[in-house]
């Protein structure tokens, strides 16, 4: 956890914060200190303050439900797990499955496990189930088989659970524990325990992947920690923790960061500082040729290291950016000039570079790539500039550095903050729309009018039902869209693919393209046909990308929207729009778009379009229907 | 660290642990006298002290602790 900054005294943070008698101040203060690197005994402390404050706050967002079920106790864990909801941006509510008694809760339907109706379900097997029944003389066959009933049985549990629910569900791998028997020959034979463990979670890797469920991969954890981190034996014969006390911050982090990919609340973004981060050196002083970068000196290839990290986050769909207090010319020419720079320009989505505080910075380039303060990580060399960033923008994750350049990946690497839950084509081509946007901006500021430079791009959308080839980003942008997301209801795959193959309801999929490129797959629109006060169709959710904000393309979906209305016999169309802490953007895109509001009680609006009244709207968007 | 110490750094783990300021930890208290100090929290207990002092409890220790006197002895003897 050596990514968070540490707290001098906690006992004094913890009594400053409660003393704050204004709940949303205090919520703040501990809220900073769950961002901390505490201890286990501070843990507890900071979950029982922040659960009273949860008690206090009227209006806290709608917790999310995550059950454990486990062949383990797991009590000890829960507060580290409630606290790394708070870092992560979510509050959860937790749900603990009897020791060892998830296969009956799971299939019995009156069990607390299904009345606790689990937004998100870990599966947390215990070792000692790889082994169990399999001979040491078992060949390589019997070994497999033995895998397959087990990841069969979980497989069974998986669907299950999501049956007729929109639960994900978590896989746990298995931690083995277990002693050598023959030694280092127990890795060559298919019978012994180590083997049958490293077999099972092997399988339970592709059987994940096939099922869509997420791996919680706790083997690779203990991998890189040490088993002893991990798993303390005294501990397991006192209380039967298969995860160490001492561990539970981690383990705890590794489980919410999960949750909270799944939530859309992973980072999207890497801030880079440019002197002694992304290479050695001031290059206003040393200038270009007196950097420390590449090949020849240890501290040149540590600073390489983080820039091919880099470039390799941005081939998986991370935007970079540049965030320096330089001389922008200079800034800019190192990346063209300097010889052994991994990162060109041209990939930095957003390049900052000025003397102006970087509080301001971060917040001007959080606005040129369209994104919330809270997608961004802010990596930089100066203790005192992330202390400033921590103090004055709390969204923004500041990873602590370690002071040695050499550790720099692994800090950045280890905080997780790019866990992802899946990798789609779009994912592989974010750099290329970004380094497209750019050109449009410039083409832009070039054009006389907007509506200029609209015409300009000569767009088309490509529009249809969400198939199986779509699932996947269509699910991935219902789950990560913030901004221009209408209700923010967070949908499996499953559900999303309900919407597609129901007799009475919708899922269309929208490519908006340029003459610039395809701007990839952008809006979702999930609807259902409503028989109430004549016939209506019902947007339940609509999200559309940050990408194509600005472009009128909202207005065309809407003129799709109502032709495939008018096409259903519907009379109207009905929208709720629910506001959330980051969809304040399209607060009043129903009523630009021509609703009539129909109610509020506060916690959300409801619209109806009467598309007798309704004209397509004009945009400079032509129509293509998807193959 | 004498006796009287350990305990002061003992009565501050379970004050944070349980959030309970007013316990008084004496050598002779038992976790029966303490109200919430169940098997659970003294685990966490056991993990905060080893935490703090440096030391590691043996299985045999932690099961036999009779009252938080035995549990400073301990401490005084496995810092040497």
């Amino acid at each position: 956890m050596n990514w968070l900054p540490p707290v001098a005294d906690f006992r004094a943070e913890l009594q400053a914060a409660r003393a704050l008698a204004d709940t949303p101040l205090r919520q703040a203060r501990l809220v900073a200190l769950a961002g901390c690197r505490l201890n286990t005994v501070e843990t507890i402390q900071l979950d029982r303050e922040l659960a009273r404050l949860a008690a206090d706050a009227a209006a806290a967002p709608r917790p999310v439900k995550l059950a454990l079920l486990a062949d383990a106790t797991v009590d000890h864990l829960l507060p580290a797990i409630r606290v790394a909801g708070w870092r992560h941006g979510l509050t959860l509510q937790l749900h603990v499955g009897g020791f060892g008694q998830w296969r009956a809760e799971i299939l019995d339907p009156a069990s607390a496990l299904h009345a606790f109706e689990p937004d998100f379900v870990l599966l947390a097997p215990g070792a000692h189930a790889a082994a169990a029944g399999v001979a040491l003389t078992a060949d390589e066959a019997q070994a497999q088989q033995a895998c397959d009933a087990i990841v069969d049985e979980l497989g069974a549990a998986w669907a299950r659970l999501r049956q007729g629910r929109a639960t994900v569900v978590l896989q746990q791998n298995l931690l083995d524990t277990g002693a050598p028997l023959f030694g280092q020959f127990d890795a060559l034979l298919p019978g012994s325990p180590a083997a049958l463990v490293a077999r099972l979670n092997a399988r339970l890797a592709v059987a994940c992947r096939e099922a869509g469920v997420s791996l919680l991969d706790l083997a690779r954890a203990a991998a890189r920690d040490g088993r002893d981190a991990w798993f303390d034996r005294g501990r397991w014969l006192q209380a039967k923790m298969a995860i160490a006390p001492q561990a539970a911050t981690r383990y705890a982090d590794l489980l919410v960061r999960l949750v909270a990919a799944h939530r859309g609340r992973a980072r999207k973004c890497l801030v880079l500082d440019l002197d002694n981060t992304l290479w050695g050196g001031v290059v206003g002083d040393d200038g270009i040729a007196g950097l420390r970068l590449g090949q020849g000196s240890a501290v040149g290839e540590a600073h390489l290291a983080l820039q091919q990290y880099a470039k390799a986050l941005a081939g998986r769909g991370i935007l970079l950016a540049v965030c320096s207090k330089n001389d922008p010319a200079l800034a800019e020419s190192v990346f063209r000039e300097h010889p052994e720079m991994a990162l060109r320009r041209d990939d930095i989505a957003a390049f900052v570079a000025n003397w102006d505080d970087k509080a301001a910075n971060l917040q001007r380039i959080a606005g040129m790539l369209n994104i919330g303060l809270d997608s961004l990580v802010f990596v930089d060399d100066n203790p005192a500039e992330r202390a400033r960033i921590r103090a004055s923008l709390p969204a923004v994750a500041v990873p602590e550095l370690p002071p040695d350049p050499a550790g720099y990946v692994d800090c950045i690497a280890e905080a997780g903050y790019f866990e992802a839950v899946s990798f789609t084509d779009e994912d592989r081509a974010r750099s290329r729309y970004y380094a497209a946007a750019s050109q449009r901006a410039e083409l832009q500021g070039g054009a006389q009018s907007m509506d200029e430079f609209l015409r300009g791009l000569d767009m088309v959308v490509r529009h249809g039902p969400v198939g199986a080839l779509e699932l996947e980003r269509a699910t991935q942008l219902v789950n990560k869209t913030n901004q221009f997301n209408t209700t923010t209801r967070r949908l499996s795959a499953h559900e999303v693919r309900r919407y597609a193959d129901g007799p009475h309801t919708l899922a269309l999929q929208f490519r908006l393209l340029d003459r610039l490129g395809d701007n990839g797959l952008v809006s979702v629109v999930l609807l259902r046909d409503r028989a109430e006060d004549g016939v209506a169709l019902d947007i339940d959710l609509w999200v559309m990308s940050c990408r194509v904000f600005g472009r009128g393309f909202e207005h065309e979906i809407l003129n799709i929207l109502a032709e495939t209305a008018r096409r259903r016999g519907a009379a109207e169309l009905r929208a709720d729009f629910v506001p959330s802490e980051r969809n304040g953007v399209i607060a009043g895109l129903f009523e630009q778009l021509g609703f009539q509001p129909i109610g509020d009680n506060g916690a959300a609006s409801r619209w109806r379009l009467t598309l007798a009244d309704h004209r397509p709207h004009p945009t400079h968007i032509r129509h293509e229907t998807g193959p | 660290m004498t006796e009287a110490q350990i305990i002061d750094v003992l009565t501050g783990i379970l004050r944070d642990l349980i959030g309970d300021d007013g316990i008084v930890l004496r050598p002779a208290t038992e976790r029966r006298d303490v109200p919430g100090w169940d098997s659970f929290a003294y685990i966490n207990f056991i993990v905060g002290a080893e935490m703090a002092f440096g030391v590691k409890f043996s299985v045999a220790d932690v099961e036999s602790f009779a009252n938080v006197g035995e549990i400073a002895a301990k401490v005084r003897a496995l810092q040497g």
